[in-house]
């Protein structure tokens, strides 16, 4: 029963992380086409700001919740004006160039920061159920992920700036010729992307130990869930994530954590070999 | 393709001669036969993506896999010659079945980039998880994390005594450089080689020709992962350990910067590419003022904005220019379908 309960906790946990680690390049890739491979690196800028801030004595929730995005989703735009925006329409270019940043944003890390790695205690305790000990920490991170996923769908549904965005990602010509700049479109798109992956590596700080080439371990996995998502952004974010998410835990349990881990990269290669356009691409078309 | 093939060939064994004898005055053999290894590296994902159009995230993969294989065999064979043979034979094996996969599945572009990128991780975190003493093959321990050191390295063959290291090494690696690079010429120059850059140009109009496209780039895709798979033993026998980074994604990243640079669609630029980045890197290696990776990835963004052709047809176009009249017509839009998978 007491490790029933833990299996259930800790496969929601496996599923809310994979979102809130895909969340940010799903929303770039979903609405602009342009797969940021730097996004694990964004990720793990939001840890070091939050790192940062609660050193500085912020609060750590605000630290986390407010400053990771506002600051990340900031370089993002930076980047956005840069790099990315000479880039649109060529897919394999972006990537390329994506790729490069998230080398240089390492290179900037271990500058600033050193080659060391740094860490915060998890601000919320754990506690026992029966003879297993949880982290307390887990449960945040599913309600963030269920309201980020809440609150991408009620802006993309609700709001006029989720109407022009979904117009835009349709019809980009159709968007410009009633009077909204694609390129203001995309910018705004890439600073929102950016702000979430921010919000994710800084929400996942406390858990990891971090340092400069933290990004790597995620943008793969990131990279895997977007794609085999396929085009809807958020049926495609959620039902890649509950797939992998649920596989790899039945397997760490059954076997090992690295049979887990393996478990999930050999489900996207026959996931993607028998759904070449995505899970979305097939069984949810037309969602968002 | 104004050249005879024979003119072809000379200039290639004038100008390599040429190089393999100056080099070594230059640069140390020891740096040096990594960089002609690395350079055989770049061609192999040059081969693949320049000419075939097969853009692998994973090129790594067959670079280890092709160590791993030669460490292995190696181990339990206690001779170097079959092991070097099956070092080039299982990558191949390996990517044509990983390849026939893919390209029967008629996946493209982002897809294919996706699974070559995680069967690279697949590889990488089960050879990194093979610490303990059960994973073993034949008298070889996988050693996980901690590699595999001491195994036999190259001798002369027959004769597992005849240890080849130190110069003559570098020697028989940038003869074995030459010779692939000739090979790669002969391919691109026959037939096949032909009908790979009709593929790359336009899948579907040689698919209604009559030509059995996802066959062809299977045996494309294991060609290449034979080529890395050669780099990958030569290397072990360089370094004289194999360890698990060799499957990593900054490996990868690395061989896709080097063709990036080079020059993609050109057989010398991934050579260029790689062997110049390698010994920049190796230079910057010595100083801690700027971070290396910080550089690497400048490079790569720069390349990208400013010179998507990579240097060697800038270097070409600027040598036309500067000396009277253009022989061949460039040729900017097969370069540009050629980047995009």
């Amino acid at each position: 029963m007491d490790l029933t309960f833990v299996i259930i906790v800790e496969t929601l946990y496996a599923v809310a992380s994979l979102v809130l680690i895909s969340a940010g390049l799903a929303v770039v890739f979903g609405m602009m086409k342009v797969i940021n491979l730097a996004h694990g690196e964004f990720m793990m800028m939001g840890g070091y700001v939050t790192i940062t801030a609660v050193g500085l004595g912020v609060n750590v929730f605000v630290a986390m919740l407010v400053i990771a995005p506002l600051v990340v989703g900031l370089i993002g735009l930076v980047v956005e004006r840069l790099v990315i925006r000479h880039l649109y329409g060529r897919l394999v270019d972006t990537m390329l160039a994506t790729w490069g940043l998230s080398l240089v944003f390492i290179g900037l890390a271990t500058m600033i920061f050193g080659n060391t790695t740094t860490g915060i205690s998890t601000p919320i305790t754990g506690f026992a159920v029966g003879n297993y000990q949880i982290n307390g920490y887990n449960f945040f991170i599913i309600v963030v992920s269920i309201v980020l996923v809440i609150g991408i769908y009620a802006v993309l549904r609700g709001t006029r700036a989720g109407l022009i965005a979904r117009g835009a990602m349709q019809r980009s010509d159709m968007a410009a010729a009633l009077g909204y700049s694609p390129d203001r479109i995309y910018m705004a798109t890439f600073f929102c992307g950016s702000a979430l992956s921010g919000l994710a590596g800084a929400v996942l700080a406390p858990l990891v130990g971090l340092v400069p080439t933290s990004g790597g371990a995620y943008i793969a996995k990131a990279f895997i869930t977007v794609i085999a998502g396929g085009p809807a952004l958020i049926a495609g974010l959620v039902s890649s994530a509950t797939s992998f998410g649920v596989v790899s835990q039945v397997f760490t349990f059954a076997i090992s954590p690295v049979f887990g881990e393996v478990a999930l990269l050999v489900l996207a290669v026959i996931l993607l070999r028998a759904m070449p356009q995505g899970i979305t691409g097939r069984l949810f078309k037309g969602k968002l | 393709m104004a050249r005879t093939a024979l003119q072809d060939v000379l200039l290639t064994l004038v100008v390599s001669a040429l190089l393999i004898w100056i080099m070594p005055m230059l640069i140390g053999t020891y740096t040096l036969t990594v960089l002609v290894i690395y350079g055989m590296l770049g061609l192999s994902l040059g081969l693949i993506w320049g000419f075939g159009g097969i853009l692998c995230f994973g090129q790594a993969a067959f670079f280890g896999l092709g160590a791993y294989t030669y460490a292995i065999a190696a181990i339990n064979i206690g001779e170097s010659t079959l092991p070097m043979l099956l070092a080039v034979l299982v990558p191949a094996i390996f990517a044509a079945l990983l390849g026939a996969m893919m390209f029967y599945g008629r996946l493209t572009d982002v897809y294919l980039g996706v699974i070559t990128l995680v069967v690279t991780l697949i590889l990488f975190k089960f050879v990194n998880s093979t610490a303990g003493p059960q994973y073993v093959i034949g008298k070889a321990r996988l050693g996980g994390f901690n590699g595999i050191p001491g195994f036999q390295t190259l001798n002369v063959p027959g004769d597992p005594g005849a240890y080849i290291w130190g110069d003559p090494y570098y020697y028989v690696c940038a003869v074995a450089l030459v010779i692939v690079f000739l090979l790669v010429t002969w391919l691109l120059r026959s037939s096949f080689g032909r009908i790979a850059l009709g593929i790359r140009e336009n899948e579907v109009r040689m698919g209604l020709m009559g030509y059995d496209v996802a066959a062809r780039k299977t045996v494309m895709f294991a060609i290449g992962a034979a080529i890395a798979g050669l780099a990958g033993a030569l290397f072990a026998n360089w370094g004289e350990i194999v360890t698990p980074s060799l499957f990593s994604l900054g490996q990868s990243a690395e061989i896709i910067i080097w063709c990036i640079v080079g020059g993609l669609g050109t057989r010398i630029g991934p050579i260029i590419g790689a062997a110049g980045l390698a010994y920049l890197k190796f230079l910057l290696g010595q100083q801690s003022l700027i971070d290396n990776t910080l550089i690497t990835g400048l490079i790569l963004v720069l390349f990208v904005l400013f010179l998507p052709k990579g240097l060697a047809p800038a270097i070409a176009a600027l040598f036309r220019a500067v000396f009277g009249r253009t022989r061949r017509k460039p040729d900017a839009r097969r370069m540009r379908r050629a980047r995009h998978g």
